[in-house]
């Protein structure tokens, strides 16, 4: 599974950051980058899906 | 609370007015009522407002900044006059900025309230939220908004513009002045303009002040800050410096005491936060969401339909976040409170390019600050439902709490 931050639609809310920070990292703005390449490792994959459901902007994606 | 100089609402879906009485104390049933009936309402006061209240519609509109402006975000008789910064800059950017200037003037702001930056105030804000309570302690009933909630933001803010604490005060009288009096005050209004004046003068003191003596703070990060190269124009500095103060302190306040509010007359919601703290960061979601303070502003740019309505350049049109926070269109059980509700995809803080820059911020006030009060006082309770006051305007929160300590 890979998560991925569209960063056109990213506006910084951290939510991803906060639920899953082995998922994603921060900017100085505060905008979200996904940690190592997006790769989600086995056992994080519900913190994934919670970050894609709380992001206000639908800015997180997975992909299997 | 605020003289209401408006004659009372008797039908919110032709006539609503946000500073009406019903609507203070407690305005989510007449949005629950619109959304049924009339989801984009609108009334002849203020010259002229529109009522989105589904998220479908208010985050529509947040999103369109080419059809509605940021110009004014604060409803009131007076429409920005050509005395007034134009747009795209606006009197305090970059709330009141609109693309292209919006970013450069956000940007600029951003990492004084990224998450790193925020962090680092965690520890003091725990020390002042501790101090709050070890002056509570003892008392038998005491108000959680007026002795506790206001405090944490007022002395955050006056922390981080390096201002100095005493003056939370002043501070306090004119963030009042602005969001509760200035919604019903006329071009005229004398009074408006002596504050107005004073406030001006207070900021180009603190300015000279940080010129003389630069230290680590955000007034002299704002004093040394480039845009294109250029320093900012004193306006800018202190259209910021007003921007933060009226934005970063009611609301924060708002929110705390909402959720004290919350805790104060549901026990069972207390009680497992206070055994299971893991819950704590689901909780401040979960208020945020049910008890969003904000509800924003702005002013049709040029004549656009939405959803049906024709929308007039200059009308105001209310963007309330926490009526789009409860429609049950997009939120599963939209009217409770779930203190573990783990889906929740809240606009608490706005949607698109304003979202709220100091949510870091505030969501890191509301947690210690909760966290701290429910470690101190793990079961209180509300001493009289009926004393407690709500703001009146575009913030709304508990202005009284009275309760009752456990002895
Ligand atoms: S939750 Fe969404 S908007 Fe917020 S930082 Fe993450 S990706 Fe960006």
């Amino acid at each position: 599974m890979r998560v991925h931050v569209d960063a056109e639609k990213c506006q910084g809310h951290n939510r991803c950051y906060s639920l899953a920070p082995e998922l994603f990292d921060v900017d100085d703005l505060g905008n979200a980058v996904e940690l190592n390449d997006g790769n989600v490792p086995e056992g994080l994959e519900h913190k994934a899906r919670l970050a894609v459901a709380n992001c206000p902007e639908y800015a997180i994606t997975i992909s299997e | 609370m605020t003289v209401n100089r408006h004659p009372p609402v008797t039908d919110f879906a032709t006539d609503f007015d946000h500073t009406d009485p019903t609507w203070v104390n407690n305005p989510f049933p007449i949005w629950d009522e619109l959304r049924a009936t009339c989801p984009i309402a609108h009334s002849d006061r203020y010259g002229g407002t529109w009522l989105p209240v589904t998220h479908e519609h208010v985050s529509a509109i947040a999103y369109d900044t080419d059809n509605f402006t940021s110009r004014a975000v604060v409803v009131s008789e007076v429409r920005p006059g050509p005395l007034d910064l134009p747009a795209p800059i606006g009197v305090a950017p970059p709330i009141t900025s609109d693309p292209p200037f919006h970013a450069m003037a956000r940007r600029l702001l951003l990492p004084a309230f990224a998450p790193r930056k925020v962090d680092a105030l965690e520890p003091f804000t725990r020390q002042l939220c501790n101090d709050l309570l070890d002056a509570l302690e003892g008392k038998d009933i005491v108000d959680a908004a007026v002795e506790y909630a206001q405090h944490i933001p007022l002395r955050v803010i006056a922390k981080m513009l390096g201002f100095p604490t005493e003056d939370a005060d002043y501070f306090r009288h004119v963030i009042h002045l602005i969001l509760e009096e200035g919604i019903t005050a006329t071009e005229d209004d004398d009074e408006r303009l002596v504050e107005g004046q004073a406030l001006d003068a207070y900021f180009d003191n603190q300015i000279a002040d940080h010129v003389a003596n630069p230290r680590d703070d955000l007034t002299t990060f704002l004093l040394e800050a480039e845009l294109d190269g250029n320093k900012l124009m004193h306006e800018h500095v202190r259209g910021t410096m007003l921007l933060i103060l009226v934005a970063g302190i009611d609301t924060t306040w708002s929110a705390i005491g909402s959720a004290l509010w919350h805790l104060a007359h549901n026990p069972e919601d207390l009680k497992r936060l206070a055994a299971e703290p893991d819950l704590m960061p689901f909780a401040i979601e979960e208020m945020l969401r049910a008890y969003a303070p904000v509800t924003m502003a702005r002013l049709v740019a040029q004549d656009v339909e939405i959803g049906g309505c024709p929308m007039k350049e200059g009308d105001w049109v209310l963007l309330p976040f926490p009526a789009a926070n409860r429609d049950p269109e997009f939120f599963d059980r939209a009217d409770e409170v779930i203190i573990d509700r783990e889906e929740n995809r809240h606009a608490a803080f706005g949607l698109g390019i304003h979202r709220c820059l100091g949510s870091n911020l505030a969501r890191m006030e509301l947690r210690v600050a909760v966290e701290e009060w429910v470690k101190r006082f793990p079961n209180f309770e509300l001493a009289d439902p009926s004393a407690v006051t709500w703001a009146a305007g575009q913030v709304r929160g508990p202005r009284s709490i009275p309760v009752r300590l456990p002895g």
